[in-house]
């Protein structure tokens, strides 16, 4: 495997394991708020992976310059996508703590196992 | 020497993920996060999307973290051990698709290869046509507000119906009792420092938000960060002062006025624009000059989605920092 | 002449500060207990701070980038040490003791 390949891919291999990191504490993590913390890392994995394929060598972020000859830009696109993705995400993850807080209140608990064992 | 310190960084990523997983005290964690959501920024400044490091500082770093703290506050502090059985099919399964994954890049072009294909029928449209189109140097605002309005409006509506769904799960009467109404305040009060600085830094904030969102539309900046921003500002005033003050300051019904008047701002945008002859967001025809038009509907319509996040983070706020912790017997 | 002093001065503080980041996350590490530790994370907060934003300074010359590196260097000398603060009163407050002739090991208060 060259250092070419190696640097090209190394973002997408660092998408991939912290997808697979956050993926693991949901599923293997009995505290819920644990879960919602592995969530979180899921998602930032997820736009990791969009602004690593947004990125073209040799380009500055895509703030049109004046007076510049031939300029590249990166790609824009995937930046919309993922500036509402964010804002999304903080709103997703504040609604699923306030379930989180009730349940907490309701059977004096957050763990998993307990939660299955009292109903 | 960018490309050693991107890799650096990279690395640091998924050892504060390892160290967030590993830990038992939830409060750790959280703090990881935020360094988590901190080494993400810089790493999208590194890939040049300055407006989303912008938003992910202002947003993951910051307002994420209150949010945890604050549901932190209302459950508890320490996690018990996991599911003994599960955990190897857990592991297993996670170790299989991260090979899976990996291998599904092999063939895929190399990070910044301009012959990718994401970079080849609609990106290059809007490079092209921004100037001629909106006027205004920065692609990712006119892309935002303009050619994929629709996107966020839907975003603008989903923000909206998170802040009421918290409302409504967490704003329920716990009881009736005078333990349940909201204390005296001591806030700060006894600690010097946090309120000095804190009162020197709000108007400066205030200042930046306002800042950022008057100039999305010339460098990175828009209604999103701004709002993020201004939510912290009053954020931090109500962790300084105390949570009944920071209500009179600014009260939940002002903040369901920002988040109601911002959709209804943007929905009001289209509507207008259908009422004058186009179609619904189509900012051209609101004046007669096309590119004069569509600067005005997009200054609008960020300001719509501003005061609709700033709202909407405060109102969630409040409503975790107003909830009684509950005492249960073990 | 004076130009190339000028960008001397700043390696050499740009040098300064990076050096002191070093020494304050060696001393994180290895500092016995809480307090020393965060005394060590506080010549972060300040020496480099002053130290690395001179350097750019000096790098950027009479330019816009100047005065927004003087505010944000402001603002980094008002916050790092008021977090530094908050973090030592919380931790005394619950009960994590300095060290003393008697305590050499930040043991909890004994009573409440």
């Amino acid at each position: 495997m060259t250092l070419d390949a190696f640097l090209g891919h190394f973002n997408y291999w660092v998408f991939a394991i912290l997808l697979m990191i956050g993926f693991y504490a949901v599923i293997a993590k009995g505290n819920l708020i644990k879960k919602l913390v592995g969530l979180s890392i899921f998602q930032s994995a997820v736009f990791l992976m969009y602004i690593s394929m947004s990125k073209v060598e040799g380009g500055t972020a895509p703030i049109l310059q004046a007076g510049v000859i031939d300029p590249i830009y990166s790609n824009p696109l995937p930046q919309v996508l993922i500036l509402t993705a964010i804002v999304v995400g903080v709103a997703t993850l504040s609604l699923g703590l306030a379930i989180v807080v009730r349940i907490n209140e309701r059977y004096g608990s957050i763990e998993e196992r307990e939660l299955l064992d009292a109903d | 020497m960018t490309i050693v310190f991107a890799l650096f960084l990279l690395t640091l990523l998924v050892v504060t993920a390892l160290a967030i997983v590993r830990t038992k005290n939830l409060f750790v964690a959280t703090m990881l996060l935020s360094i988590f959501s901190l080494l993400m920024a810089v790493n999208f400044f590194i890939l040049d999307a300055a407006d989303v490091a912008l938003t992910e500082a202002a947003v993951g770093a910051g307002v994420t973290t209150v949010i945890f703290l604050s549901a932190l506050r209302l459950t508890s502090q320490f996690e018990r051990g996991t599911l003994a059985s599960s955990r190897w099919i857990a592991v297993i399964v996670v170790v299989i698709t991260t090979v899976l994954l990996i291998s599904g890049t092999i063939n895929t072009p190399n990070l910044g290869d301009p012959n990718a294909p994401v970079h080849q029928h609609v990106a290059p449209f809007y490079l092209e046509n921004t100037e001629a189109l909106m006027g205004f140097p920065n692609v990712v605002t006119a892309v935002l507000s303009s050619f994929r309005g629709y996107d966020t409006l839907g975003e603008v509506f989903v923000v909206f119906i998170a802040a009421v769904g918290v409302m409504f799960i967490l704003d329920a009467r716990q009881g009736t009792g005078p333990e349940y109404e909201l204390p005296v305040d001591k806030g700060l009060k006894h600690h010097l420092i946090p309120r000095a600085v804190g009162g020197l830094l709000i108007p400066f904030m205030l200042l930046f938000g306002l800042y950022v969102q008057f100039h999305g539309e010339y460098g990175p900046g828009g209604g999103f960060q701004a709002g993020a921003i201004v939510a912290t500002a009053f954020i931090l005033y109500a962790i300084l002062e105390g949570e009944r003050t920071a209500l009179k300051a600014f009260s939940r019904n002002a903040q369901m006025a920002l988040i109601i008047g911002g959709s209804t701002l943007y929905g009001a945008v289209g509507v207008v624009c259908m009422l004058k002859g186009g179609t619904f967001l189509d900012y051209s025809v609101l004046m007669e000059d096309p590119v004069i038009a569509r600067q005005v509907g997009i200054i609008i319509i960020e300001l719509g989605v501003g005061m609709a996040v700033c709202g909407a983070l405060l109102s969630i706020f409040h409503s975790f920092a107003a909830r009684k912790p509950v005492e249960h017997a073990k | 002449m004076i130009d190339v002093a000028i960008e001397w001065l700043g390696n050499t503080l740009l040098i300064v500060g990076a050096a002191s980041v070093l020494i304050g996350g060696i001393g994180v590490i290895r500092m016995p207990d809480l307090y020393s530790r965060m005394h060590a994370s506080s010549l972060t907060d300040t020496m480099a701070t002053l130290a690395l934003f001179s350097g750019l300074m000096l790098h950027s010359g009479f330019t816009l980038a100047t005065i927004k590196l003087m505010a944000i260097m402001a603002f980094l000398l008002l916050t790092g040490p008021t977090a530094t603060y908050a973090l030592a009163n919380a931790a005394f407050r619950s009960g994590i003791q300095p060290p003393s002739s008697t305590n050499t090991n930040n043991e909890e208060k004994s009573a409440p």
